[in-house]
């Protein structure tokens, strides 16, 4: 089935384009021919009954077909607004892309024994590549991964070398430029050598104020004994669509640990799979939203415990204020070899406002006997009691609130490990605390 | 320094009144307690005086330094210089008790037309106070009264009592809960604080904090009202023989 809409002809239009315009080694473009085809079967997802992964989430606005792939040289962007409105640090290995497309001159990567930091499209003849890329997210696993594959072009790749030890930050950067409806595609593949230490952290930032559609998918491929931590950071205009899908794929004691922040896009979704495919692996997905106005974060967060002795965590915070909207699925999976298990989910969400709403729903699915799980989840407003105490001391009612804002969400931004990480995404929470209150009510 | 006149309240959108016609008054520098049986509205009024939201106010008056506050946010009161010591401590999760007590007193000193402190000498009188009230420093590295013992929340609240210097503060059963040792630490820190210019109120429901707090004024309030007032042989009095006659007393009105 071909699709007929406005919207699939201009996917369609733009995916000969890229295909004429951008030619990439056999391998990639048959992983590029494979994804298209699985698109253009299934179409975007709709927000019908029935579809349980997608009923919360409305992407009918994505029908309207008007975001432009880009495939021109994007606009320059300024090393100085980078530094401005994205996590930046010299001390840290960058890779920028604009619009998309991998910039050389904004990146700023420090060579360090062994440790590949590429642009995927240049690394086509990389062994690693070829045997991790689009394994681990399938490109008939759902329309977004499949779109990104089928445009696949620049990206981010890092390979750590076994036994590496130096975890200074790896950052890959993608931003969209003002003044322009851009739809990109940006794909990440980390593979971390054996007994390897490593950081990475992905961040997406919206620069304008246009809406864009940015549909990235990441691959993380964690050796027996590697360890990585990650971040993934969000910071979006509110007219924005961003569907990203990561995929995690671990061996035996590898430790993987993610926070991700998110803030902005009109529709948001943050889709997470982790795959604990040996014994004494171990991971923590967590995670902090923040929404207001009328826009909707989505965190589906799902572990599956392939073997035993593993360990997985789930913790993620909402402030949700306006008629926003979020979802929190948080789904683990103890196959039945996975014995010892230990397995937790929390989801605590801070409702500003009575036009909000959240959907959570962490779910344990167990095939076997002898596991350690838990799982809870909270939706509530500020704490009078705790208002009147502050007010008692002096403090106003405004900034009481703001401070308990600040305390619900400092519970996941102090989980980041990387200080000029954390004070951004501290700047960032500190500007979005009077947005969220103008909204509450 | 507080007049309060013929006060009714009640919980919101609850008919009963709680308090019922309570007057008092409390000169600059007076120690003044009230005492009662359970449910008498001893910690009603102690939260009425700040303005807790709970409660609604029917008729009467309270004045502070001559000002009318009960059209006034907890918040306004406080910065006149009046201080709740609650007798449950709100938990204020991911807010340290440096943070929050540093936005108190930059409020306050705003308020005063001075300039807030700097960190450093926030940190500075904060650590000294910290160790005069013998809080474990520990303890002030957790969030606000989270997982704090009853003793801990107590001793939290003198701390903030001390660091805030009010004009008025109100101990509501502030020695419920408390050990001995505690108890003596929560006197010590009234009596150092005692001033011509400060004055307190004394909520609780025994004798016992009144063995190291000396108060000028004794009152006994049931059932809304203050039934007798008198000095410090009142509470003695209370504590041989019990409120009964006192409600009897109120019953028989």
């Amino acid at each position: 089935m071909t699709l007929a809409t406005a919207r699939g002809e201009k996917y369609a239009a733009d995916f000969k384009a890229l295909t004429e315009s951008r030619p990439v080694a056999d391998w990639m473009a048959e992983l590029r021919q494979r994804g298209w085809d699985h698109f253009d079967s299934i179409g975007f997802p709709t927000a019908r009954r029935g579809n349980e992964l997608w009923k919360y989430t409305n992407l009918a606005a994505l029908d309207q077909g008007q975001f432009e792939f880009q495939l021109d040289e994007p606009d320059a962007v300024s090393a100085d607004v980078l530094r401005e409105r994205a996590p930046w640090s010299d001390d840290w290995s960058t890779l920028v892309f604009v619009d998309g497309g991998y910039s050389e001159a904004l990146s700023q990567v420090s060579a360090d024994d062994g440790v590949q930091v590429l642009n995927l499209a240049d690394a086509a003849n990389n062994e690693s590549l070829q045997k991790n890329l689009a394994k681990h997210a399938a490109t008939d696993e759902n329309a977004f991964s499949a779109l990104n594959t089928a445009f696949l072009a620049d990206g981010g790749f890092v390979q750590i070398p076994d036994n590496h030890e130096d975890a200074s930050p790896i950052h890959l950067l993608f931003v969209t430029t003002p003044g322009g409806f851009r739809a990109t595609y940006p794909r990440t593949l980390v593979v971390a050598g054996t007994n390897s230490r490593s950081t990475v952290i992905e961040s997406y930032i919206s620069l304008g104020d246009e809406g864009g559609f940015t549909a990235p998918v990441a691959e993380y491929v964690l050796n027996p004994g590697s360890g990585i931590d990650h971040y993934r950071v969000l910071v979006e205009n509110e007219a924005s669509f961003h569907i990203g899908n990561t995929r995690v794929y671990q061996l035996d004691n590898s430790t993987f640990t993610s926070t991700s922040f998110a803030l902005g896009p009109k529709i948001g979704r943050n889709d997470v799979h982790v795959l604990l495919d040996a014994p004494g692996a171990e991971c923590t997905i967590n995670g902090l939203y923040l929404t207001t106005n009328r826009q909707h974060m989505d965190n589906h967060i799902s572990t599956t415990h392939a073997k035993p002795h593993g360990t997985s965590h789930q913790f993620f915070k909402g402030v949700l204020s306006g008629n926003s909207r979020a979802v929190f699925s948080g789904r683990v999976l103890v196959e039945k070899d996975a014995q010892k298990t230990q397995a937790y989910q929390k989801d605590l969400n801070l409702i500003l406002s009575h036009g909000a709403e959240i959907d959570t729903k962490p779910s344990l699915e167990i095939y076997a006997d002898d596991v350690q799980c838990a799982h809870g989840a909270t939706a509530g407003h500020t704490d009078p009691e705790a208002l009147f105490y502050m007010q008692a001391r002096g403090i106003d009612e405004v900034t009481a609130q703001a401070m308990l804002m600040r305390g619900f969400a400092s519970e996941i931004v102090d989980m980041i490990c990387v200080d000029g990480l954390q004070d951004f995404v501290h700047g960032v929470v500190e500007e979005a605390i009077p947005r969220l209150q103008a909204a509450a009510d | 320094m507080l007049q309060v006149n013929d006060l009714h309240a009640s919980v919101v959108d609850a008919d009963e009144e709680i308090l019922k016609g309570l007057s008092l008054s409390i000169g600059a520098g007076e120690v003044h307690a009230i005492m009662g049986p359970n449910g008498s509205g001893k910690s009603t009024f102690a939260n009425v005086l700040l303005g807790r939201p709970d409660y609604v106010v029917n008729s009467g008056t309270v004045t502070f330094d001559d000002e009318d506050i009960l059209e006034m946010f907890p918040e306004q009161r406080a910065l006149r210089g009046m201080f709740l010591a609650f007798q449950y401590p709100a938990e204020i999760p991911g807010v340290r008790p440096w943070q929050f007590l540093k936005a108190a007193l930059d409020a306050r000193r705003e308020y005063a037309g001075e300039k807030a402190l700097s960190v450093r000498d926030f940190s500075k009188l904060f650590d000294d106070k910290v160790k005069e009230v013998g809080i474990d420093p520990d303890l002030v590295k957790r969030s606000l009264n989270e997982g704090f013992s009853g003793g801990e929340k107590k001793r939290n609240e003198m701390l903030q009592l001390e660091m805030l210097e009010p004009r008025l503060a109100i101990l509501d059963e502030t020695d419920s809960g408390l050990d001995v040792d505690a108890l003596r630490i929560v006197a010590e820190g009234v009596n150092n604080l005692r001033s011509p210019d400060r004055s307190f109120l004394i909520v609780t429901h025994y004798q016992r904090l009144l063995n190291y707090i000396k108060p000028d004024v004794v009152h006994i309030l049931v059932d809304g009202r203050i039934v007798e007032s008198g000095g410090p042989d009142l509470a003695m009095s209370v504590e041989n023989h019990g409120y009964e006659q006192y409600i009897k007393a109120a019953v028989a009105d």
